[in-house]
């Protein structure tokens, strides 16, 4: 080798300055920037049973509520229970100001004794009249008789008969009379069992045993028809309102036993059950709904707490699977990378169930062993330089 | 042939790598300054890429949903979805906000996706660590500049949020990290109310007789379910058929949804020109001053360092060197300065690049043209001190 200068302490010392700086300035041009591998991590694609699962959220509702109220705008003189109480069937839970209410039905009792005594007098008229008629039946006989002996006139017989008509009318009117009257004394004694009602009816009381969770108005308060003044609930039957996103309940049914989360305590789940899927689905949301029935532990939990329902699905036949890390959809395909022959390749795949731990069905697209990019430091392409790493970053 | 350049440098080469290395630093702080200018593009260009988009659909007449506020129904992603030259429409939320690590403040744009299907636009486009979003809710992939770890739970607003997965690269235009949740938690982060903003919201419809009419409990109730309720979304992401012209397809939704519609182009002109543009300008112009300064250096390096060999030149002037192999020699010396120079500033700026807090890229290119740029400053710098040299008289090698 010829140099240009014969090779000094100093030439040898300059040198061992250089050539580890071009060297560092090789390896940070080529492995650090733009032009560096990207470090990926990978896995063979293996075989393993899935267990899909669902999450929703809901909030806990009771089965039954009852909202009682009037029936007619009232003001409210008495709420007799407190929220948290138990209430049996029955139960005078608040009482309505019934107003002249009690007034009127003594008015209506005044009217229906009015009425019978006036039937009294119309029968009292009847005997009247009747007396009338025999009275004048017998004086018209007489005179008839006084006429075929030539002492009285024939105006005089017209008379008589004339009279007897009159009588037997006033027994018809007198009779009519009475008539109206009893109709009248029905009529009032229904009206005054009407106002009966109608006061019993101000008597808000439970229609059923349960727990009292709501009192809604206070005594003076006006309320309208139909508002609720207590809210009672069937304290032994609660179920989540549950929501499952659309795209992920294939196969949610009626009977699928759920794991529930209270937000209060997401520790100690409850099991439950669905008990119903619900027909009509939420289009604004994209949601399906569903009903979780649950047993109750521990104290009522609070109605409407959010809740967390997973429900597990029976697990399937074992299949291949990779981690969704290493899905990825270029130009609209599914795929997976793949390293073949040291290169990478853009594999499409059709993937199926997906369980909540990560982990998709592959059900065409790969083969069992195959090594597939599951991590990498950048997007990828397929002309990325690549380096193979245990674990990133 | 003797090397008269390697002669010399060998003579004090202590002094000249010393040089070159201070130099070196110069020219690193020169290249560090491009790539955090090119950082920034690139942070701008980062956003578009992860959101997987050939379209944006925001608000009508909105620069949105990064240089502006822009909130559209939900649903509107559905019509769009009918279209024509449409292959995906998918919702998407953005917010920047403070959340609680530990005991400091992580500042994050909190990104809302739709993860039903993988590959959706606006999901995190890979993943260094864990797995992608599988629950529909309180699930979180992050990206690591945030510094959290998979199994953490962050609180965003009132929820609790798992970290399953890691992502790099994700970041704002601004250099914040991002935090994926599905689209219905980052709904509910943008646009849910506090606890105590929600009662007082309440309170104050209860006491307006209009909200609230007197004999219509039902009214104050249905107010507060539509104050508290909320399906907007900030844009809608679209990807497009591989057949389908994207200038095409969004004058039809133009047209026919009667909302704005931004392209790729249209996008990265409104984030490159008017989202990061003054910020890039200041630090284009402080590159500017910076490279005039270090030419300037380099010059006066090159031209000490000759005047300070002025004697040893009349020497070889003396002996009856020729003018031409003087000043190749100090050429060669202004060449060899700069590669040292250029060879420290590129390793220096390589190394100490990713304890910058945002992301500096030093693109190859940029490298090549630094390159360049350092040869032709020398050789000009050079040509002053050759001036220098042929000037000097032989006689000053035995005079003085």
């Amino acid at each position: 080798m010829t140099l240009p200068f014969t090779m000094s302490r100093r030439g040898w010392t300059l040198l061992a300055v250089l050539v580890p700086l071009l060297l560092l300035f090789a390896w940070v041009a080529f492995r650090s920037g733009p032009l560096a591998p990207v470090n990926v991590t990978i896995a063979q694609v293996e075989e393993r049973s899935i267990s899909p699962a669902m999450f929703g959220i809901g909030t806990v509702e009771a089965r039954y509520t009852q909202k009682v109220g009037p029936t007619a705008a009232g003001r409210v003189t008495m709420v007799a229970v407190d929220v948290g109480d138990i209430v049996v069937a029955g139960q005078l839970l608040a009482q309505i100001d019934p107003i002249d209410l009690d007034q009127r039905i003594d008015a209506a009792a005044g009217g229906t004794a009015r009425s019978a005594a006036l039937e009294q007098a119309a029968v009292a008229q009847i005997a009247d009249a009747n007396a009338r008629v025999v009275l004048a039946r017998s004086v018209a006989a007489r005179t008839e008789e006084l006429k075929r002996g030539g002492w009285v006139t024939d105006a005089m017989v017209d008379q008589r008969r004339q009279e007897l008509a009159a009588a037997q009318a006033g027994v018809a009117a007198a009779q009519a009379n009475r008539n109206a009257a009893t109709m009248d004394r029905g009529r009032l004694g229904a009206e005054r069992s009407a106002l009966v009602e109608q006061r019993a009816n101000l008597r808000l009381v439970a229609p059923h045993a349960g727990l009292v969770v709501r009192r809604a108005v206070e005594p003076g308060t006006t309320v309208v028809a139909g508002q609720a003044v207590i809210e009672i609930i069937d304290p032994s039957q609660l179920w989540i309102n549950v929501r499952f996103d659309q795209t992920q309940s294939a196969g949610l049914a009626a009977g699928q036993q759920v794991r529930i989360a209270l937000r209060s305590r997401p520790d100690a789940p409850l099991s439950g059950i669905i008990e119903r899927v619900e027909p009509m689905a939420d289009a604004l949301t994209e949601e399906v709904l569903a009903k979780a029935r649950f047993t109750i532990t521990g104290g009522l939990p609070a109605i409407g707490e959010l809740a967390e329902v997973t429900v597990a699905l029976p697990a399937q036949a074992r299949s291949l699977a990779i981690p969704n890390a290493a899905v990825h959809r270029i130009d609209g395909q599914v795929g997976v990378w793949v390293v073949r022959d040291g290169d990478l390749v853009f594999a499409p795949v059709r993937l199926g169930a997906q369980d909540l731990e990560g982990w998709v069905q592959v059900l065409h697209g790969l083969t069992r062993g195959e090594d597939i990019v599951i991590h990498s430091a950048r997007a990828l392409s397929a002309s990325s330089r690549f380096s193979i790493v245990d674990a990133l970053p | 042939m003797i090397s008269l350049a390697g002669r010399d440098i060998l003579h004090g080469w202590g002094k000249f790598v010393l040089t070159g290395v201070g130099l070196g630093l110069l020219i690193g702080v020169t290249l560090s300054m491009a790539g955090v200018y090119r950082g920034m593009v690139d942070d701008a260009q980062a956003l578009l890429d992860n959101s997987r988009a050939d379209l944006w659909v925001v608000q009508k007449d909105t620069l949105g949903p990064y240089a502006e506020p822009s909130s559209l129904t939900e649903d509107s992603e559905r019509p769009i979805q009918a279209m024509r030259g449409v292959a995906q429409a998918a919702g998407v939320t953005y917010l920047t906000m403070q959340i609680a690590h530990g005991d400091k403040d992580v500042r994050v744009m909190v990104v809302g996706a739709e993860m039903g299907e993988p590959g959706l636009p606006g999901q995190p486009t890979h993943l260094i660590s864990g797995r992608q979003i599988v629950r529909g809710h309180y699930e979180a992939v992050a990206d690591v500049k945030t510094g959290f770890a998979i199994g953490d739970r962050v609180k965003v607003r009132r929820n609790f949020y798992t970290i399953v997965g890691l992502t790099s690269r994700m970041v704002s235009s601004g250099g914040d990290p991002m935090l994926f949740l599905s689209l219905k938690d980052a709904q509910a982060a943008q646009f849910q109310k506090d606890s105590d903003a929600i009662v007082r919201q309440r309170a104050r419809t209860d006491a307006n007789p209009q909200l609230n009419p007197p004999g219509n409990p039902a009214v104050a109730q249905a107010v507060a379910a539509i104050q508290s309720g909320n399906s907007n979304v900030n844009a809608i992401l679209v990807t497009i058929t591989p057949d389908a012209d994207p200038d095409e397809v969004a004058a039809a939704i133009r047209r026919w949804q009667r909302l704005t519609v931004y392209t790729r182009a249209q996008m990265e002109e409104i984030l490159v020109q008017k989202l990061i543009a003054n910020s890039a300008r200041q630090i284009a112009m402080f590159l500017v001053i910076l490279s005039i300064v270090s030419a300037a250096i380099v010059a006066f390096i090159i031209y000490t360092m000759t005047i300070g060999k002025i004697r040893e030149i009349a020497v070889l002037k003396l002996i009856g060197t020729r003018n031409r192999t003087i000043s190749w020699m100090i050429l060669q010396q202004a060449l060899g300065l700069g590669l040292i120079g250029f060879i420290v500033g590129k390793i220096a700026a390589s190394l100490w690049a990713p304890f910058f807090p945002k992301y500096v890229l030093l693109l190859p290119s940029d490298s090549i043209l630094g390159f360049v740029a350092v040869m032709l400053i020398c050789t000009v710098a050079s040509f002053l001190a050759i001036q220098a040299a042929i000037k000097v008289d032989p006689a000053e090698a035995i005079g003085g």
